[in-house]
């Protein structure tokens, strides 16, 4: 869960890169700083969001036909992606608020899987809960260690924004991205595609 | 298609594209309006002057249909794929879309492996063009950082408006539909760029193509019922925010270029004609208060001249119009490149007070009654400065001297022939011709130039300069 949120921090198209323009356009270091946050719980809830859907899931269908249906849901979305990489949501310009911002995150992160490619990750956190905790109330305290997971990875992709914001803002300049700016797009539906592989593995 | 890193010809800002190496080749439309057999073309012009083919052209791609009228063209791609609301920083610049302004045909042709040898990889017929855009009359073309946006002159209905704006898949090339949801009382259509950091659009006004296709029609012009507004729009949310009329007199106002850096939010805007003393203008847009303005920052009169040396159109008012048809605004934003096309000039504004220009260069070539000719072609010249293009790092100009073939016959009845120049420019103000650069293009006529890598204006810049 940290490591993806480290790889979603290090992704321009995934929010520093909009919170530095941001705050370049208003000459305003404060801004990029700001703007991060909106761009983090934007990118929290479109997890959240997947996580409530799993808990609602555990309680209509068993563990491991989850465990098959989140496999096939990645893999499924990993061969799109693997020929659609490039498509974004068409969605928002420029001139954002606070709001727009968490909009766009959220969009962001929802479309392209990022909530679907933490449900292994999940769904390993559930099974340690009850496994540890036999009796009590599984529901709540598989819910609260997924939340505490969502946390971490939110924090990670946080810090590793605001670390390569602020490099790039004092230190690099912009036009590291000329050379740096690697095709997140198309790591990203190959690692859909191996945490679905793994996913599968898992379920058999 | 897969590129790994972002396409090296991409620029954060207006600043860094400044830095690109010089360009190799440029791609010119070139237009054969005689009708008969003889299609419309792109044409590789070579622009190393180290290489044995410097100022020929070295490449051809003929087009499979007869009149298409190419006119105005565009990459499929540049710097505003790096803004990041919606990067694509991984698509590449190596389709030209060029639209036939006649047919309301698309061809998506591809500049790579061979930049000398571009090929046609799709074409849009124009049932699909006009079905799925309801616009036709395609023309200026722009790589926007969500789709590739195009503007039309006419509807899907014909002749009559309104003109308008339609997208294309940046990846599949099929046409997505209009872009306008509300376009208010917007009628007549011609170029359009944007303030991307603003989230505004802007849109100017040329003619119905009733009004241009057959040639000008004069008591259109005198009755001023040429296009004399200009029209900011929220480019979120595709709806017509702001009009300007600023004068019916003021007939035709064309080219729009907005500064480079994104924290500017001012352009400039060309007119062609003004119906009261036949004088050009171009005006400064800028905001105050939140409301768009509009103010004329240069005007250029008419040149008194003997009624035999003028065509039929111009006699009665026994004067040359300057007739500015295209301007280009460097990177830096600060010269601002005006074309006379009636009087044979091309003019050079020190820009960087964009309220007060100051004419820093002049170059005459052509010309309706001066006919001015090249050192590399001593003779009577017809055409003039038209379309220019600037190298990105604003050292090099290039420009060709066709406007539209029935608008060619008016002004310059004998028959012109098209060719293209350069001019070197001092960095500090300044310009002359290149006396080694002369394409002779012969009764093939030239019209839009696009420079490999990007030039002054195809790219748009989401990033402070």
């Amino acid at each position: 869960m940290i490591a993806l949120g480290a790889f979603h921090g290090l992704n321009p198209g995934m929010g520093w890169l909009f919170a530095l323009s941001l705050g370049l356009q208003q000459h305003s270091g404060r801004v990029i700083w700001i703007s991060l946050f909106p761009i983090a719980v934007g990118h929290a809830a479109a997890i959240v969001a997947v996580v409530l859907i799993v808990l609602a899931g555990l309680q209509v269908i068993s563990f491991h036909r989850l465990q098959w249906l989140t496999a096939v849901l990645l893999l499924g979305f990993g061969i799109y992606k693997l020929f659609n990489y490039y498509r974004h949501p068409r969605w928002v310009g420029m001139k954002v608020g606070m709001r727009d911002l968490l909009l766009w995150s959220f969009l962001m992160a929802t479309a392209h899987g990022a909530g679907l490619m933490v449900i292994p990750a999940l769904l390993g956190v559930a099974e340690e809960q009850k496994s540890h905790h036999a009796g009590g109330h599984p529901a709540m305290l598989e819910g609260g260690a997924m939340l505490l997971a969502v946390g971490a990875h939110t924090l990670s992709m946080l810090l590793v924004m605001g670390a390569v914001a602020w490099i790039v803002y004092r230190k690099l300049g912009l036009s590291v991205l000329r050379q740096k700016w690697i095709n997140f797009d198309l790591i990203w539906a190959v690692a859909l595609l191996v945490v679905g592989g793994v996913a599968l593995w898992m379920a058999i | 298609m897969a590129l790994w890193k972002p396409d090296p010809s991409f620029y954060p800002s207006a600043k860094m594209a400044m830095q690109a190496p010089p360009e190799r080749h440029a791609y010119v439309a070139a237009l054969n309006p005689d009708g008969g057999e003889k299609p419309d073309a792109i044409c590789v012009v070579d622009l190393d002057p180290d290489s044995a083919s410097y100022s020929q052209v070295v490449g051809e791609l003929e087009l499979p249909y007869v009149g298409d009228e190419l006119h105005h063209f565009g990459w499929n791609a540049c710097s505003s794929a790096l803004c990041p609301f919606a990067p694509h920083p991984h698509l590449e610049r190596r389709y030209l879309v060029v639209p036939g302004l006649r047919s309301s045909r698309i061809y998506i042709i591809d500049t790579k492996p061979d930049p000398r040898q571009p090929h046609i990889v799709k074409t849009l017929e124009p049932e699909e063009v006009i079905g799925k855009s309801g616009y036709s009359r395609p023309h200026t073309v722009h790589c926007g950082p969500d789709a590739i946006y195009i503007s039309a002159m006419g509807s899907a209905k014909g002749d009559e408006g309104p003109g308008g704006i339609f997208m294309l898949d940046h990846f599949s090339f099929s046409v997505v539909g209009p872009w306008e949801l509300h376009r208010g009382d917007q009628e007549l259509a011609y170029d359009f760029w944007w303030h991307l950091a603003e989230d505004v659009l802007i849109s100017s006004e040329w003619a119905k193509p009733s009004q241009f296709e057959n040639g000008l029609v004069p008591e259109d012009l005198l009755a001023n019922k040429y296009g004399h507004r200009i029209h900011f729009w929220d480019l979120r949310k595709r709806r017509l925010a702001q009009s300007i009329d600023i004068g019916a007199e003021h007939q035709m106002l064309l080219e729009l270029r907005p500064a480079h850096d994104p924290t500017k939010d001012y352009g400039f805007a060309g007119v062609v004609i003004s119906t009261e003393d036949l004088s050009a203008s171009v005006w400064t847009w800028y905001r105050e208060g939140g409301e768009w303005k509009m103010k004329k920052t240069i005007s250029i009169p008419a040149v008194p001249a003997d009624e035999e040396s003028l065509p039929e159109a111009l006699k009665p008012f026994k004067a040359v119009p300057p007739l500015v048809s295209d301007i280009d605004l460097s990177l830096d934003d600060r010269f601002l490149y005006v074309s006379c096309w009636g009087t044979g000039e091309l003019h050079q504004y020190d820009v960087s007070d964009p309220f007060n220009p100051r004419l820093t260069g002049k170059v005459e070539i052509g010309g309706i009654v001066a006919r001015k000719g090249h050192p590399k072609a001593d003779r009577q010249l017809l055409g003039a400065p038209q379309m220019v293009e600037i190298s990105r790092d604003g050292r090099r100009v290039y420009f060709t001297n066709s406007l539209y073939s029935s608008w060619d016959d008016q002004f310059y009845p004998d028959k012109m022939t098209g060719w293209m120049v350069k001019v070197n420019i001092d960095p500090s103000g300044g310009m002359e011709l290149d006396p080694d650069f002369f394409v002779d293009f012969g009764k093939t006529r030239v019209h839009q130039v696009r420079l490999e890598g990007g030039d002054a204006s195809t790219d748009s810049y989401c990033f402070p300069s």
